[in-house]
């Protein structure tokens, strides 16, 4: 099943209002993304750091996030080194090491776990449901904010129906390898995926047009914004801009 | 492919997001009500692949099926991409919010090239041309994701063209790959529903 690991919890973030979270999230990625100074970036890595202990996560699941991220960052650290023109600190026959290339390396590192983390920590502590909900109320267009509806409903169906037909697959003895074989069983499968989907789509639509759904989603609960959110927000806004003054 | 967080520089991410924030309205504003759940189905169907891991060699690769669902989409897989990739992000911190324009970008634009030239051909009546298309139809999809990809490394600095080339290089087998399933693909949805493809 595809779970919002870390969705549930009673910290801060978890009760803090989801529009605010996404402001402030986008806010910092983008800073984070173009800067590149030391000074700000170990300073966004301090506040990435302090989010998420402040969201009372699950290290171990943490930290499992983070090393599918830095096994690409890895890869970067093996070629960039040796790329990079500059002055060489080490030479490795005829490879050279250059100061430039770790450097730049590093600051790759620090961007990347520090835009995640404020990820995990902010967004994460979201249910899907009320980060869509929350795009709603920030204006997005209508149609593109049913379709974060329809598709988060339809992932866990497709998924269900992908899992049955794997159960389906592995029950009649196929075991997956490099043939042409393995690659045709795979394509039938994603082709039922489609027909079967394809149908549920036509039923779903046609049930919502017989309850009178004429292309507007209308929501129940709404978000109350308490104080606590606004000043919430107003101080994470100045850390944020902190970040930008430090560079 | 999904190029990660931190890595791009700031004129790439700038006008990945500006030229997929175009294309994202253009296609919502020509999209009706009553196709959305035809689009959402596609866009969960594109998130679904990308956790089907198939083997190929010793290591094995997840699907990615641009080229399918930009025939099946058209201009719509502008949307349909852009929020199975912003799901990635949120649920698994693949990708992420700063890279969602150019992610989104390197994935659909190839999606509509082949929606465009293939359109016509995998719909013919001729068994074998239609299948030679949708071969070349996935094939296309993926090496032009991977240049896509590949220039953006490129544009961001010069020192990242030997990942460039790694990146493009490792993806010549998955092109292949993708060629062959969209072939049984294509012929599996010509035989059982023909329909989908509104032939």
């Amino acid at each position: 099943m595809i779970k919002e690991k870390f969705s549930k919890g009673d910290s801060f973030f978890h009760k803090l209002d989801p529009r605010v979270k996404i402001v402030v999230t986008l806010l910092f990625s983008v800073i984070v993304a173009v800067s590149d100074k030391y000074t700000s970036l170990w300073g966004a890595l301090f506040l990435a750091v302090a989010a998420v202990i402040v969201a009372r996560l699950r290290t171990k699941e943490v930290i499992s996030r983070l090393l599918v991220v830095n096994s690409f960052i890895f890869l970067l650290w093996l070629m960039l080194p040796f790329t990079f023109q500059g002055e060489k600190v080490y030479t490795l026959g005829s490879l050279g090491i250059s100061q430039e290339g770790i450097k730049y390396a590093l600051l790759i590192t620090i961007k990347s776990n520090s835009i995640i983390l404020v990820g995990i920590a902010l967004l994460s502590t979201s249910s899907i449901f009320n980060l869509v909900h929350a795009l709603r109320h920030l204006h997005l267009p209508d149609k593109l904010v049913q379709l974060f509806f329809f598709t988060y409903r339809y992932i866990h169906t497709i998924h269900s129906e992908y899992i049955r037909l794997n159960n389906a697959l592995k029950i009649r003895g196929f075991k997956p390898q490099t043939n042409l074989h393995t690659y045709k069983t795979y394509a039938y499968l994603v082709g039922m995926m489609l027909v079967r989907s394809y149908d549920r789509s036509k039923r779903v639509y046609n049930a919502m047009l017989c309850r009178g759904f004429k292309g507007k989603f209308w929501t129940l609960n709404h978000f109350v914004s308490k104080k606590a959110d606004f000043a919430a927000g107003i101080v994470m806004i100045s850390c944020v801009m902190g970040l930008v003054l430090l560079s | 492919m999904h190029i990660s967080e931190g890595i791009l520089s700031a004129p790439v991410l700038v006008t990945g997001a500006g030229l997929t924030a175009t294309a994202v309205g253009y296609s919502l504003k020509k999209m009706e009500h009553k196709e959305v759940p035809k689009v959402a189905i596609l866009s969960s169907v594109f998130f679904v692949a990308s956790l089907i891991h198939v083997p190929l060699g010793p290591s094995s690769v997840h699907l990615i099926l641009n080229g399918i669902i930009g025939l099946l989409l058209g201009w719509s897989a502008f949307p349909a991409i852009l929020v199975a990739l912003a799901f990635q992000g949120v649920l698994f911190q693949i990708g992420g919010i700063t890279t969602l324009g150019v992610n989104t970008l390197n994935m659909a634009f190839p999606a509509i090239i082949c929606f465009y030239l293939f359109n016509r051909g995998v719909r013919s009546e001729n068994n074998f041309i239609a299948l030679t298309l949708a071969f070349v139809c996935g094939f296309l999809a993926v090496l032009l994701s991977g240049t896509m990809v590949a220039v953006a490394l490129v544009f961001t600095g010069e020192p990242f063209i030997q990942v460039a080339k790694l990146a493009l290089i490792a993806h010549l087998p998955v092109m292949i790959l993708e060629g062959a399933l969209t072939v049984f693909c294509i012929g599996f949805l010509r035989k059982v529903r023909p329909e989908i493809l509104e032939i």
